[in-house]
């Protein structure tokens, strides 16, 4: 079984149903971890100073969708307001304009009625038009197989297409109604309909009356395409992981099955396929080889396991880079392996590596016969040379703890 | 012992079920098995085992949801992790959720039995590699002063420390007691306490591990 690790940060999402007003404050304390009440209170104090909070709120929730999970709850004004959400923050909208232009006024910086009064009218349509498609994206699913009558004649369209969530057309038509009123009145009122003013106005306002109205639609449109792009990374994944499982692990049981007849081959086989499927799995958090200390070990015994087919267990605590006194320890830590392997082929073989600071110290052991150490002839030179010999002349110390039937423990410390 | 434990064996491939039942025959009692996490919740709690082996990674929430749907229901039943993970955040968490022992799914059937039964009688049972996961995650960064928020749970003792080194190296608890000169019980009682300071310390790294599994208090 194989869980690919998700990592990927939660996507900034408007959080509806712990939200007050628009969700905003609550999907930006869900994403930054922040109670959101914070949040709640720094727009509040922002939008009395100055009214930059609101501005900034009520940008974020045009441009923040809304959390899929979370849509059956509504935010607090949704839940109070049932389905009128729309009239409500239209006419919310509206009133905060009114406020912005009287605050203006009180600053001495009126634009005149001509300008005020279809912004004023602008705002109320634009809103309800907005409002409409700020749902939560929706890809219809595939239509259940044998589902109900209605869903039948869905079968010929393309499994995954893009829906407005059924806006009520009605509400959409009079928001219309009022951007292109308001742009008829900003006309009217600047003279411009008379054929010979200028005509640039009229086109100006006219692009701008539309472009308010369909751009909530492009956008939700855009919003849509990154939903179904997600949706096919993690089909290119999948297919990726069949690719590898086909390359390595059926070759392998292809092999295993050929050469059924030796056990130990077979557990050879079974051993080295974990191992590269286990740093498959876990790549990225693997450590680049020859990086470090454990690493190197870690290379060092999987290269002996193959060679030899015997299982080595490995455990590093710790770690630490790799300089030429760890390179030291890991060939004198090799030997000692290959020599466990050698006088105890059929037992268990444990290393143990610890990194604590400066010092580094591995134990390897066997389970094997063991031996008495002084009973080895001192011109052998595995053990003496390339473990004892090697450790001293970089500045460390091995010792060997053996007795005849207790198995081996090679200590090599460093530093 | 009297009876042999009662084991409810729970694992989503029902070949390796079949194959951990056959090799534990006669060693203990299985008494039931199960392949989804709903399927084992209600077979424990109707069965009242001794020792559940559990696998890690399950659909459906894994065995950490196995252990929090049981526990409150039967306290009684304890938990041994057996899995082919050897991914550190898997490991602590189902440990930390409440599993007295880790081993690897690659141990012999004397060796799982004897885990089982050391668990059966309220100890701990630490793979070697379990033993470094927890050593690593303990690592004071000596002279730094790390941060604790409890030094009676947030820091291992010399000796308790020492015990997993052993076990990390390979000993088994009669060889690290004869190694130490203590007896077999302190040592069990040593990794008893490392277990209990798992579970409840807060320290980063432990948490940290949680959290990734999207488990917390």
């Amino acid at each position: 079984m194989v869980t690919v690790p998700d990592t990927q940060p939660a996507p900034l999402r408007r959080d509806r149903s712990g939200g007050v007003l628009g969700g905003v404050c609550a999907g930006l304390g869900r994403r930054l971890g922040v109670d959101p009440l914070i949040l709640r209170v720094g727009f509040v104090i922002a939008a009395c100073v100055g009214g930059a909070g609101a501005i900034g709120y009520a940008i974020c929730w045009a441009l923040l969708p809304a959390a899929r999970d979370a849509g059956t709850r509504g935010t607090l004004l949704a839940r109070t307001v049932g389905r009128r959400e729309s009239w409500m923050v239209a006419s919310g909208l509206v009133l905060l304009m009114l406020a912005a232009l009287l605050l203006f006024r009180a600053w001495g910086v009126w634009v005149g009625d001509a300008v005020v009064w279809p912004l004023v009218l602008a705002t109320g349509g634009g809103a309800l038009i907005w409002r409409q498609s700020q749902g939560p994206a929706v890809v219809t699913p595939p239509p259940p197989a044998g589902g109900d009558d209605r869903h039948a004649g869905a079968g010929a369209r393309p499994r995954r297409l893009l829906r407005l969530a059924r806006p009520s057309l009605g509400i959409v038509a009079l928001g219309a109604a009022l951007i292109v009123g308001a742009a008829l009145v900003f006309l009217w009122l600047n003279g411009a309909l008379v054929p010979d003013r200028d005509v640039t106005l009229a086109v100006l306002v006219v692009v701008t009356a539309m472009t308010l109205i369909l751009a909530p639609w492009w956008l939700r449109l855009a919003r849509g395409l990154t939903e179904e792009r997600a949706e096919r990374i993690r089909t290119q994944e999948r297919a990726e992981l069949a690719a590898h499982l086909h390359d390595s692990v059926l070759q392998t049981l292809a092999l295993m099955q050929k050469r059924a007849e030796d056990p130990r081959e077979v557990a050879a086989l079974a051993r080295r396929q974990e191992r590269e499927l286990r740093s498959w799995l876990n790549a990225g958090s693997r450590r680049e080889p020859g990086a470090s200390l454990a690493a190197a070990l870690e290379a060092a015994v999987a290269e002996i396991e193959d060679a030899h087919g015997v299982p080595v267990e490995l455990v590093a605590v710790g770690d630490r880079r790799l300089d030429e006194r760890a390179e030291a320890l890991v060939a004198a830590t090799r030997e000692a392996v290959l020599n466990a392997v050698k006088f105890a082929p059929e037992a268990l073989i444990s290393v143990y590596a610890e990194v604590q600071g400066d010092r580094a110290e591995v134990f390897v052991r066997d389970r094997g016969p063991g031996f008495d150490l002084a009973a080895i002839p001192p011109d052998r030179r595995g053990l003496r040379e390339s473990v004892l010999g090697r450790m001293q002349r970089h500045g460390g110390h091995a010792e060997i703890h053996t007795r005849p039937g207790e198995g081996t423990e090679v200590e090599l410390v460093m530093g | 012992m009297a009876a042999l434990p009662r084991v409810v064996l729970v694992d989503d491939h029902g070949l390796f079920r079949a194959g951990v039942r056959a090799e534990l025959d006669g060693l203990v009692d299985v008494i039931g098995d199960a392949g989804t996490v709903g399927d084992a919740i209600e077979c424990i709690v109707a069965g009242q085992p001794d020792v559940v082996l559990l696998d890690v990674q399950m659909p459906e929430g894994g065995g950490v949801e196995v252990i929090r749907a049981v526990t409150p229901r039967r306290p009684a039943v304890r938990f041994l992790a057996l899995s082919v993970s050897d991914a550190p955040d898997d490991v602590i968490s189902i440990i930390r959720a409440g599993a007295r022992g880790y081993v690897t799914k690659t141990i012999s059937g004397p060796e799982l039995a004897e885990a089982v039964l050391r668990v059966a009688a309220g100890d701990a049972v630490f793979s070697p590699r379990l033993a470094g996961f927890v050593l690593d995650a303990f690592a004071g960064q000596e002279g730094q002063a790390p941060v604790v928020a409890d030094p009676e749970l947030d820091q291992l003792t010399t000796r308790e420390r020492e015990v997993l080194r052993h076990i990390a190296r390979g000993y088994l608890y009669k060889e690290i007691a004869l190694r130490l000169g203590i007896s077999a019980k302190t040592v069990e009682a040593h990794v008893s306490a490392v277990l209990r300071k798992l579970q409840l310390s807060n320290r980063h790294e432990l948490s940290r591990w949680a959290v990734q599994r999207g488990w917390t208090q």
